[in-house]
């Protein structure tokens, strides 16, 4: 039982060289996007274009989007459990002012 | 239809197959690095043994009389590095998984043997670094390595400990690795995924843990040992470091960690507890699903290990939920190994003792758990004894006890030989009550408010400690006689056969001692798992 | 002595797996699992880095004025490319373009190269100014801007620790990149088995990725930029 993966799927050169331009640019928007005062947006669109080229990077110089489905599982698995560590460990943080006592 | 009984251990196995220091030592046989890593586990499990028992002897008298209340520290650090990171989290993956999943499997080895014996290598690089600190002068950090006594003021050997578990901890991760991908991979022709042994299952959920926790409590530890070689200050407080954060970081892994202990014993026990009864497993399906529950869940919950440590009490709450529904799936297994007994045909051999001691204890250990989850009972119970008994309740009665079993049961496929059985039922009644009398009374000391981690205590504690130390001795006693008479088993124990406890599963097909290449020709399996119905009763039994 | 692209798979077979296929689908999987575990183990430096950029963002702030913004674009661009050349010689690699492969995987190197080399120079000027967590760390001007130079001692903290612990990982994949070149220039490589020229490209493409995240949130942190 084998996977027939990408052993007979050659990506064209074309397709790398045209994610390679994409990068480049996505790396230009970014620092373009940092001069300009976006307030906490900032952030959410510096991690938005980070995420947009990591998932290219991962889809197509990785050839996830090629791959079996367990790799796409197992992919997604570490990224959901590092979201757990981050977002679990921020309800901590988040909620550290929250409480007051009370009569103080 | 009598089957000829075999006097003789088979010839042309794993065993003999190549004598010599360097075929041991650069073997890729699964079989043989499992052999290994049981040599070095042993000798991991009498380090942290000699260091309670200096615990326990301290812990005789009320006053600290034995030992300097640094030297305490250094003790119960020790004690729980070698048990924790040395001897429990490798113990039944890295020996028994490694003997048993290919064979279970139908498979010739793991998918990746060399790394197998790299990991072994490491595993072995990282107990040097560890002994070595212990035996330079120790840690006294807690196994817990909290900051910033650790990474600041502690003035002990903390780096070399760090760096030897942060070693090991790469052993770990890649034995986990192994067994994905072997088990993804490697399955015989009809071996579909709920025809796989429980034991497969419980070790594939552990591995799920190993690869994803393992390398959080890597990069902690890295950091400590950075922090305290370079000032790279993530947890100093001077600088607005936040301790808390390294015990996110710490107990990410160290939770979950429990669960690699666990889940392969209870893998274990299923095997065990299906050929015993001589019945099916009750909800074959549920059992299985519930290891992969306990790993997903077990990544939930760290946090009810800092309920008192500062975290915002909303935080609390939402860990403490989640901590009650980890419970559940271990809750299920339970049932179901209670339900797999229920009309069947009980045999009482030794694995069948431990077996029956882990449900009990483990539902005692897990129970108690629930209980900390509560928060308001945790703040009046924690740090105290009574988590000192909740956890060796779970990690001993379950673990400990689920691994004996694992030995006894798979002892005469590893070496082709039987065990005394009179020995042995004496061994597993030793444990059992020496276990008791160790740990109960400690969830009553716990509850009266003993601390954990003094060596001074009130007096009126003192009976309670001395009934514990007792039961430690006689504890001691239960461990090492298996040490004696498995080692007696190599040459005088009568030899086994294939299969001398007549059970369902692939390993049992082949000769015992099994061949290096485990199968002539790669099984097809038609068969569903623990297919007692239709395994002929009682063949000739070797060894009774 | 020139040896057929079956006969190279069939050399390469390793005797516990029944044929090149398991192998392939095995070691790659493999690598993917290990990518996995470096997944979490960068991921614990990121969650130390949300935890304290919350709060303390202002040090987050100061720290990362004093970063060169125009070199960690250049190094974001040439990794990059070295991903590129990367992906570009596993492609070579399938359809048994050796010589080609080679090449592609020398131009990788070299990249590599540049990248520690332009980290090496901001390394340098971090160090000449004091900004290397300890007791010898100074940062002037931040009570002025009120901001609390032990905070921003844990910023730096972990800009070292995060770019050190990257770069190491780079000097990891150069190696490996290093025996592939090595091993492939002797043939060892067809399309039938080519297993570990992917499998240290996808290593490689991992390294990328970490830099694609660590560039942003250590160097872009807010729109006063120093360098």
């Amino acid at each position: 039982m084998s996977t027939e993966e990408h052993r007979q799927h050659v990506i064209p050169t074309s397709i790398y060289v045209g994610i390679w331009a994409v990068l480049m640019v996505l790396t230009g928007v970014t620092v373009f996007a940092s001069f300009i005062e976006l307030g906490d947006w900032n952030i959410v669109l510096a991690l938005t274009i980070a995420s947009i080229k990591a998932t290219l990077v991962v889809l197509f110089f990785m050839h996830l989007y090629y791959s079996s489905k367990l790799t796409k599982v197992t992919m997604i698995a570490a990224v959901f459990f590092l979201f757990l560590l981050l977002a679990l460990s921020m309800t901590d943080y988040l909620t550290r002012g929250w409480l007051t006592n009370p009569g103080r | 239809m009598a089957t000829a009984v075999q006097t003789t251990v088979e010839t042309d196995n794993y065993l003999n197959n190549g004598y010599g220091l360097k075929s041991w030592l650069l073997t890729k046989d699964h079989k043989r690095i499992a052999i290994l890593y049981l040599i070095s586990i042993t000798a991991m499990f009498f380090v942290g043994g000699f260091f309670a028992m200096l615990i326990r002897l301290e812990l005789l008298t009320p006053a600290g009389d034995l030992v300097s209340s640094d030297t305490y520290n250094k003790l119960f650090t020790m004690h729980g590095i070698s048990m924790i990171f040395f001897f429990l989290i490798p113990s039944v993956p890295a020996v028994l998984g490694n003997f048993l999943i290919p064979l279970m499997i139908g498979a010739k080895d793991l998918a990746f043997p060399r790394l197998n014996l790299a990991s072994w290598y490491i595993y072995m690089i990282g107990a040097i670094f560890a002994l070595v600190s212990m035996i330079s002068g120790g840690v006294d950090t807690g196994w817990t390595f909290y900051t910033p006594f650790s990474t600041t003021y502690s003035n002990t050997h903390v780096i070399g400990a760090a760096l030897g578990i942060f070693i090991a901890g790469f052993a770990s991760i890649f034995t986990g690795l192994n067994f994905i991908v072997t088990i993804h991979r490697m399955r015989a022709p009809g071996m579909t995924w709920t025809r796989l042994p429980l034991f497969c299952w419980s070790n594939y959920a552990a591995s799920i843990i190993m690869v994803l926790g393992t390398p959080v409590v890597a990069i902690t530890i890295l950091l400590v040992a950075l922090e305290r070689l370079f000032h790279i200050g993530v947890f100093n407080p001077a600088l607005g470091g936040d301790p808390l954060l390294f015990q996110h970081l710490f107990w990410f892994y160290s939770h979950p960690a429990v669960y690699i202990m666990i889940l392969p014993g209870m893998g274990v026990i299923s095997e065990i507890v299906t050929c015993f009864s001589r019945k099916r497993v009750f909800g074959y399906e549920f059992v299985a699903l519930a290891s992969i529950a306990i790993a997903v869940l077990g990544f939930l919950v760290w946090a009810h290990h800092m309920f008192v440590a500062g975290i915002s009490v909303y935080a609390a709450l939402v860990f403490s939920l989640l901590s009650y529904l980890v419970a559940i799936p271990s809750a299920v297994k339970v049932f179901n190994w209670t339900a797999t007994l229920y009309k069947g045909s009980i045999r009482y051999d030794t694995p069948m003792l431990y077996a029956f001691g882990f449900i009990g204890l483990f539902t005692v250990g897990g129970l108690t758990g629930v209980f900390l989850a509560s928060l308001g009972v945790d703040v009046h119970v924690t740090d105290t004894y009574f988590v000192v008994a909740h956890f060796h309740y779970v990690m001993v009665g379950g673990m400990v006890l689920a691994y004996m079993a694992g030995l006894h049961f798979w002892w005469p496929k590893i070496t082709g030989r039987m065990y005394p059985e009179g020995w042995a039922k004496l061994s597993a009644l030793l444990v059992f009550v020496g276990f008791n009398l160790t740990f109960f009374p400690q969830f009553i000391l716990g509850y009266m408010g003993m601390p954990r981690r003094y060596h001074a205590y009130p007096p009126e504690f003192q009976v309670l400690n001395v009934l514990s130390t007792a039961g430690s001795s006689v504890l001691a006693v239960g461990y090492v006689l298996p040490m004696i008479y498995f080692l007696w088993s190599l040459r005088y124990g009568k030899p086994a056969g294939p299969n001398p406890w007549n059970a369902v599963g692939l390993e049992w097909m082949t000769p015992s001692p099994p061949p290096t290449h485990n199968f002539d020709e790669t099984p097809v399996v038609t068969w569903e798992a623990y297919d007692y119905e239709h395994q002929p009763e009682e063949e000739v039994r070797v060894g009774h | 002595m020139a040896t057929s692209d079956i006969e190279i798979a069939e050399h390469s077979l390793q005797h516990h797996f029944a044929d090149m296929d398991q192998q392939k689908d095995a070691s790659t999987f493999g690598m993917w699992l290990f990518l996995v575990t470096e997944i979490m183990f960068f991921g614990g430096l990121f969650c130390a880095y949300l935890v304290y950029r919350a709060t303390y963002y202002q040090a987050f702030v100061a720290g990362s004025q004093t970063m060169n913004i125009w070199l960690g674009a250049t190094n974001t661009a040439v990794l990059i490319c070295s991903s590129l050349s990367m992906a570009l010689g596993v492609r070579c690699a399938q359809i048994g373009k050796t010589k080609m492969m080679v090449v592609l995987l020398l131009i990788t190197i070299v990249f590599g190269f540049g990248f520690l080399g332009i980290k090496g120079v901001e390394y340098h000027e971090h160090w000449i100014n004091h900004q290397f967590p300890g007791p010898n760390f100074q940062f002037e001007g931040a009570e002025a801007g009120g901001v609390n130079p032990q905070n921003v001692q844990i910023y730096f903290s972990l800009y070292w620790a995060m770019t050190g612990l990257h770069a190491l990982h780079m000097i990891i994949g150069i190696g490996l990149v290093t025996w592939i070149v090595i091993a492939g220039a002797r043939g060892a490589y067809s399309p039938d088995y080519y297993s570990p020229v992917e499998n240290v490209g996808l290593y490689w493409h991992f390294v990328d990725l970490v830099w694609i995240y660590l560039f942003p949130l250590l160097y872009l942190i807010s729109k006063k930029h120093g360098g």
